[in-house]
């Protein structure tokens, strides 16, 4: 009795985390007229691949994916390398105010981004960066720092103090400890938060929204909040880009789950 | 090179600050002397008028309307996802077949962009022909379709469902690392002596889980205070203003009217919401964490 209360309850939680996208996926592949004709069924009858094809020729969403990709992927290797310095000097390197500056960097992820968007948007564009890759990218580093920051921190508080003695009776100084030594035993920890930060950019909005008004630069997020018809809403359609911009995400999740749960844990609670 | 030894950390860190203190606090202290003029993107003009936008704001009933929604929303989002979260991380913490498949499951909705979330419950939840409506009906639990986030009464309570679906999961699955760390000697030893499941949870589990509870509640809560994505995308603010909360009202006053000076009122009115908001959560946190250990 008490197992089947269990079954119960596990199937319960599985169906309220995956339902919701498995009717999306249904719905990408079926036509407007069974949508919306008043009895909606899970499998498709028929199948129709319309919706895609309209995202991809119609919307081009495959810009706003190559947009996504590379603002998201400059923004992980930079915040890697930048965040990696810095837990490094933070867990590795003798200095005062360790704690303070912790708490400072915990602190920004904490701001809200609607309070620095005003500022950093007139500086934008008195320097003509609206509608650039950089300006989101500059952006976004500082949006993911503290995270990376922290989680790589956590790391490496992890790992053992004898190797930077060992290496400092060698005569090895600061950079070389780091690049040689802390950084290639960081490397789980750091496809976890490189998969943070990339999940993180991959998905913001409100800069982009705010920062970029064509499909050149345009990201995903601002390319599907878009997706709207002047007479109906074409829910078929936006299915379709969603299970298109979802699925990589869900693959990676897949992956490396049990990395992103560690990762979390390890750097305190965020998000 | 001949850096000093005490150089180096703060020359390492050196980029990390140039990026957050560009990216992050100087906006706060610009917004801060924005709010103190009229600044206009329209009108060109820039000039300095004290308290003139805060004794504006005081008396804008848009803002305390858009207040108040926070205010519910970043209550009502984080006590559900504290308490769904918590539920679902006990069952995860049995033992059952394809456990790692519904806990991979659970990530789903944390890494989905939360504008695709928007537009998702947009889908169920239409009106006309969203499923959640159709299963309502047969169901008989409600006599007419309801026109869920197209209605003033209702808008603000789909958004809340939306934001649990979203982080509930994810909740559950950071207290569930903190179930883990709970040694199980312990609730061993109550079982031994007697104690019934509800007991062991009551005396045992919770009280050792409370620090972990309150501070992934804390960071929830601060994070929900800054909802706008799923409100911009699923209702914009309406319908009649019923869900518009500070983020999209001040995104509004920025980007649609391009008043800056007031707008930066309203986001800086907000930083200090949410900084005395940390503030009192942070102390009620450490008294309640030093009453249970």
């Amino acid at each position: 009795m008490r197992r089947l209360a269990l079954y119960a309850a596990a199937l319960l939680i599985f169906l309220w985390s995956a339902s919701p996208f498995i009717w999306q996926f249904s719905t990408s592949f079926q036509l407007d007229r069974a949508l919306t004709s008043g009895s909606p069924v899970l499998w498709p009858d028929p199948w129709t691949f319309e919706h895609y094809r309209n995202v991809f020729v119609e919307k081009q969403l495959h810009r706003y994916v190559l947009n996504s990709l590379l603002v998201a992927l400059a923004t992980t290797f930079l915040c890697l390398a930048i965040g990696s310095l810095a837990a490094f000097a933070l867990s590795r390197l003798r200095m005062r105010g360790r704690f303070g500056i912790l708490m400072t960097i915990l602190s920004v992820s904490m701001f809200p981004q609607i309070t620095l968007v005003g500022p950093l948007y007139i500086v934008a564009s008195e320097l003509g960066l609206l509608d650039t890759f950089t300006a989101l990218v500059l952006v976004y580093i500082a949006l993911v720092l503290p995270l990376v920051t922290w989680v790589l921190y956590g790391y490496l508080e992890t790992l053992p103090r004898e190797i930077d003695e060992a290496a400092r009776m060698d005569g090895v100084g600061p950079l070389r400890l780091y690049w040689s030594i802390i950084l290639p035993m960081s490397l789980p920890s750091l496809v976890t938060t490189g998969l943070l930060a990339f999940i993180t950019a991959w998905n913001e909005f409100l800069f982009a929204l705010a920062f970029t008004s064509n499909i050149d630069t345009q990201t995903i997020p601002v390319g599907i909040a878009n997706f709207t018809n002047l007479y109906y809403v074409p829910w078929g359609d936006i299915a379709a880009a969603s299970a298109v911009v979802t699925a990589p995400l869900i693959l990676l999740v897949l992956f490396f789950q049990r990395h992103i749960i560690e990762g979390l844990t390890q750097g305190g609670i965020k998000e | 090179m001949a850096v000093p030894r005490r150089a180096w950390p703060w020359l390492l860190l050196l980029p990390t600050g140039i990026a957050l203190g560009a990216v992050a606090f100087w906006p706060i202290f610009e917004g801060l002397r924005l709010s103190l003029t009229n600044t206009s993107l329209i009108t060109q003009s820039s000039d300095f008028v004290g308290l003139e936008n805060y004794a504006g704001l005081r008396s804008d009933a848009r803002f305390w309307n858009a207040w108040w929604h926070t205010i519910w929303f970043t209550f009502a989002s984080t006590l559900l996802e504290t308490l769904i979260g918590l539920g679902m991380a006990l069952v995860l913490y049995e033992r059952f077949p394809l456990r790692g498949i519904v806990r991979a499951a659970m990530l789903v909705p944390w890494a989905m962009p939360t504008v695709v979330t928007s537009k998702m419950f947009g889908w169920l939840f239409d009106g006309q022909n969203g499923v959640v409506n159709w299963v309502l009906l047969n169901l008989g639990l409600i006599g007419e379709k309801v026109n869920w986030y197209g209605d003033p009464d209702t808008a603000m309570t789909t958004i809340i469902i939306a934001d649990v679906w979203k982080t509930a999961p994810f909740m559950a699955l950071l207290l569930l690392t903190g179930l883990q760390t709970i040694p199980t000697s312990l609730t061993e030893a109550a079982r031994m002596d007697g104690a019934r499941g509800w007991t062991v949870f009551w005396h045992i589990r919770l009280p050792l889980l409370m620090p972990t509870l309150l501070i992934a509640g804390l960071f929830r809560a601060l994070d929900a205070f800054r909802v706008f994505d799923l409100v911009y995308v699923l209702t914009g603010g309406g319908p009649a203003d019923s869900t518009e909360t500070l983020s999209t009202l001040a995104y509004k006053e920025l980007f649609s009217t391009l008043e800056f000076g007031y707008g930066s009122t309203i986001t800086t009115a907000m930083f200090l919401t949410e900084a005395a908001l940390a503030a009192i959560l942070c102390l009620w946190l450490v008294r309640q964490i030093r009453r249970v250990t």
